[in-house]
């Protein structure tokens, strides 16, 4: 029987995805079953698109003590402990609703970190936006944030860190990617499976409405101008229950009477129960009558399909039901037991009674379609890759770009969004965001772990390879600049449609690229999420690989951060520029291009410039660290100075360019593999030695002290300003764009 | 001395202040569960930051219908030292501890930063290791911290004595800028016309450590030990 086309188009699903449902069930889906097929064979649950690429990463190490598979991943960092930690993206959400949309995308990740037995200590989020001066996109990145901030806030988790993009691209489609970390006993970390014949499933947590019901299949498409049509597919948060779930779970697992939890994300309880059973090797059988619901006459194709928020599945050995079920109602949380565990590898619905889906759970996991997608490199290549200095014209004043490039909203300061988030709660937060990576001590032990996400979308669109590769080394370079030793990492994929041949190169040359950084820094990834679909109207975003890395610190009292100490102590740039404008913030800003080459990066010497930071810190030899990135070392040294009162005067080392741009390249160009390092002179030649020893090229470039910023390059002036002037822009060139007035226009 | 932090469902910063009198302060602290009818024979209690009940309607407006707000009630009235922060300072001024009310912040933001408070008063339980005029570094952390109280009510704090924090400039100086969320006479903290009772929307507790930025809200807890030392300040049991 031929299925009715409509029917198929609104699930997603195409004819010859709805001919094995065919087979594998040997008869017609009912209703519900289709639907349950549809979000568990959605890009968003399956990856059918992504998985073959993905197996190229490395995830296995010697501190790996979670992979990718459950619903974090999880590295051991000494004393007993695990970190937990992992990234998601809520992009479509929050296109659609922008503080509901990034809210949620909070309580997700958060929910994905305490399944795992983890007490959540630090969020982080990567952001991406369109151009500031468009009144929409200022009202979606002020509902973002909002939406962060209202849901981190409530709950608790302080937000440590994070970096925010621009570019038109994500005009009309924002990204949202938010990472979370907790802290495990790492031999008591909890398991998303069902096991044990006979044994209770229970539901517990908000009640199920018909909110989000598809939100999955819509975040496995692309906008067009009828997305607004689609915000009931966006769920509402409440922080308050999360919390009480949070602290409720957290005591259950002390009980030791669970065998297995998960949360209730994407696709809600379908997912929940057909993964548990799948990855325990054992069915599910449970009845949605019993289903806590919010609305009357909810039918069991909503109740399975629905997305509403903060609701977890357990699985509970039989005969310590009690035990649960009283935690629980001290919480003031009612567990409902809605089922139990079976041995035929099934998922058995009910309905009052009624069976309305049976399922091999295999066939809604293992067995979803897979696609090797058609790749082609795409055409824009050749062209964007090409870069004449001549056809610049002449090269501006170093000073006033050195203004316009402080002034732009991916460089300049992000107070004005940090200050929104309690990034102190918890008591942990030994750097605070908008510093580089993010540092939060581990109560109880010496130790204390530095966490940094990193992306350049247009580095990516240039080179998907050598972007993805230049992702990892930034990442983990902002790790090694507090002291961190890269020991993980999770990435978020976000790209547009992957049924697209040249989105699907894009996307295999990325992960190939993040592979073989992983694998030169000696970085697992643990796990991490795939966002495709990025698109609207037919335009994709940039390809934007986001990365997390974790760093551990093995004596938290020495860490260093990127701001200048004291006067009087020489700057050494660690590492060399070279000619390097391709994709720079300086090309975007000054000449609105996005072209070029991205700068090279030789693996393994980025990766004896982190052996060395780390050394370095450790022993107490540098005082501070700064990696050059937007906006190239001018930026970078400003930072430097910046909320010190301390200026600074160097004298870079030449660069070669053509048609006199060699003075730009070295200030504003963005070579990979530099840190700006401050040091008592005294030591000095402690940290020559050092990097001699590490064969990382370094030089003392000048002092710090003055209260101007002062850089000259081969010996001419080319910056010369107040301290004050220069962080003045930089201090306030985001805030002014949601003065009063301008709000209003 | 021995501390109750008392736990609502919806509290964030128990953990905080918890770490910062046990493990910082080296004093005896047990956490208190909101449904518990007694504070365990607590010499001091601390109201914690947080949301208390989720706080969606008014904030710390559900909290002062938990059982412990009884027991702490009782324990106010006799005397014992209570210190509600952020969170806890909003459910006192609901549960009538303390006057006032809290509206959202003038920015209508929420706001997580350093500010500067000026002690303005010496003579309660929680500022008497303070000197007066003292300013210290704290952090605020609040979306709602904008303190109101109609002119007769504040007229009566000022001439009482209640206010005991004031945000001001690093200098001292009571000025607008300095005041971080549009309080009215820029007051940061006040206590109760017994004087045991102080609520203030800054959190001392995160600022008991150097490496966390400050160690500036150290002397408020040392305040309250020292009182309870020295026999300054007790519930009549």
């Amino acid at each position: 029987m031929t299925p009715d086309p409509l029917l198929l188009q609104q699930h997603g699903l195409t004819r010859g995805e709805y001919q094995r449902i065919l087979e594998m069930l040997g008869r017609e889906p009912t209703l519900t079953e289709l639907g349950i097929f549809s979000v568990m064979w959605s890009e968003h649950c399956s990856y059918k698109s992504s998985r073959v690429h993905l197996r190229k990463l490395p995830t296995t190490g010697r501190r790996v003590l979670q992979g990718p598979g459950e619903n974090a991943g999880a590295v051991d960092i000494g004393d007993g402990l695990a970190a937990v930690f992992k990234i998601e993206s809520h992009n479509h959400p929050s296109f659609i609703e922008p503080y509901q949309g990034a809210a949620t995308g909070v309580g997700g990740i958060i929910r994905d970190i305490f399944t795992m037995g983890a007490r959540p200590i630090a969020l982080l989020n990567s952001l991406r936006f369109g151009s500031l001066d468009d009144p929409h996109v200022r009202r979606t990145f002020a509902g973002v944030v909002a939406g962060i901030a209202g849901y981190g806030n409530s709950i608790g988790i302080p937000t440590v860190g994070g970096e925010i993009g621009f570019d038109e691209s994500y005009t009309g489609n924002p990204l949202v990617n938010v990472f979370c970390l907790g802290i495990a006993r790492a031999d008591e970390i909890v398991k998303a499976s069902a096991s044990g014949e006979g044994n209770p499933v229970y539901y517990v947590g908000a009640r199920t409405g018909r909110d989000g019901i598809h939100g999955a299949t819509m975040a496995s498409a692309e906008f067009d101008d009828k997305s607004a049509e689609k915000r009931p597919a966006v769920q509402v948060g409440d922080p308050f229950m999360e919390k009480l779930l949070l602290e409720a779970c957290l005591e259950v697992m002390k009980t030791g009477a669970l065998v297995g939890i998960q949360d209730m994300g994407a696709a809600g309880l379908t997912c929940s129960t057909c993964e548990m059973g799948a990855r325990g090797g054992a069915g599910v059988a449970i009845d949605v009558s019993l289903v806590p619901q919010r609305e009357t006459g909810m039918t069991p194709y909503e109740i399975m399909l629905s997305e509403s928020q903060e609701r977890m599945l357990l699985v509970v050995t039989r005969g310590r039901e009690q035990e649960v079920e009283r935690v629980f109602e001290k919480w003031d949380l009612h567990a409902v037991r809605i089922g139990e565990v079976t041995t035929d590898n099934r998922l058995r619905v009910q309905h009052h009674g009624e069976v309305v889906a049976d399922i091999p759970t295999a066939a809604l996991t293992d067995e979803a379609p897979l696609y090797e997608r058609p790749m082609a490199e795409p055409a824009y290549l050749a062209d964007a890759r090409q870069l004449s200095m001549q056809s610049l014209g002449r090269p501006g004043r170093p000073q006033e770009i050195f203004g316009r490039l402080l002034a732009s909203p991916a460089i300049a300061s992000k107070q004005w969004v940090y200050r929104q988030y309690d990034h102190m709660v918890r008591t942990n937060t030994l750097v605070v965001p908008g510093m580089g990576a993010g540092v939060v001590r581990v109560k109880g032990t010496q130790r204390a772990l530095a966490l940094s996400v990193d992306g350049n979308g247009r580095f990516v669109y240039l080179d998907p390879f050598l972007g993805a590769q230049l992702a990892v080394a930034e990442a983990a370079r902002n790790v090694a600049c507090v002291g961190g030793q890269p020991i993980g990492a999770t990435n978020c994929l976000n790209f547009g449609n992957p049924e697209r041949p040249e989105i699907m190169w894009q996307f295999a040359r990325t992960v190939e690229g993040i592979s073989a950084a992983c694998r030169a820094l000696d970085i697992p990834i643990t796990g991490g999420n795939v966002s495709l679909y990025n698109e609207t109207d037919g335009r994709a975003v940039l390809p934007t690989p986001v990365l997390g890395v974790v760093g551990l610190i093995e004596e938290a009292s020495r860490i260093v951060r990127r701001a200048f100490t004291s006067q009087g102590d020489a700057i050494v740039l660690l590492g060399t520029g070279a000619a390097e404008l391709g994709g720079s913030e300086y090309l975007k800003v000054v000449h609105g291009l996005v072209r070029g080459v991205p700068p090279a990066l030789d693996l393994a010497r980025e990766a004896a410039l982190q052996r060395l930071l780390v050394a370095a810190i450790s022993r107490a030899v540098i005082r501070s660290a700064h990696d050059c990135a937007d906006g190239g070392f001018a930026v970078a040294l400003a930072e430097c100075c910046f909320g010190t009162g301390l200026g600074a005067a160097v004298d870079l080392p030449p660069v070669e360019a053509d048609a006199g741009f060699g003075p730009i390249a070295a200030l504003f160009g963005e070579s990979a593999s530099r840190v700006i390092v401050s040091v008592e002179p005294q030591r000095t030649a402690d940290l020559l030695a050092l990097a001699a020893d590490e064969g990382v090229p370094a030089g003392v470039i000048g002092t710090v002290g003055g209260e101007r910023v002062r850089m000259r390059v081969a010996g001419s002036g080319a910056i010369d300003e107040p301290l004050a002037d220069a962080e003045r822009i930089w201090s306030q060139a985001i805030g002014r764009y949601f003065e009063p007035q301008r709000a209003i226009a | 001395m021995k501390f109750a932090v008392v736990v609502f469902p919806g509290s964030n910063c128990d953990h905080d202040a918890y770490h910062a009198v046990k493990h910082v302060l080296g004093q005896d602290a047990a956490f208190v569960w909101h449904k518990e009818t007694s504070l365990g024979g607590a010499d001091a209690v601390i109201l914690p930051g947080g949301f208390a009940h989720g706080d969606y309607l008014r904030t710390g407006a559900i909290a002062r219908f938990s059982p412990v707000m009884q027991a702490v009630r009782r324990f106010a009235a006799a005397g014992g030292p209570v210190l509600g922060i952020c969170n806890g300072f909003q459910v006192l001024l609901e549960a009538g501890l303390l006057p006032g009310a809290m509206l959202r912040n003038r920015s209508v933001q929420f706001q997580c930063e350093h500010v500067y408070v000026r002690v303005e008063q010496t003579d309660t339980p929680f500022t008497l290791a303070c000197r007066q005029g003292q300013i210290l570094r704290i952090p605020i952390a609040h979306g709602e911290g904008n303190y109101y109280a109609e002119p007769a009510v504040l007229e009566q704090l000022e001439r009482n004595r209640q206010v005991v924090f004031r945000y001001t400039t690093v200098a001292g100086a009571v000025t607008d800028d300095s005041n971080p969320n549009g309080s009215i006479n820029n007051i940061a903290g006040i206590c109760s016309e017994g004087r045991n009772v102080v609520g203030l929307m800054p959190h001392p507790e995160r600022a008991c450590e150097l490496p966390l930025g400050s160690a500036d809200g150290l002397v408020v807890l040392e305040s309250v030990v020292k009182a309870v030392t020295q026999g300054a300040v007790a519930a009549t049991r």
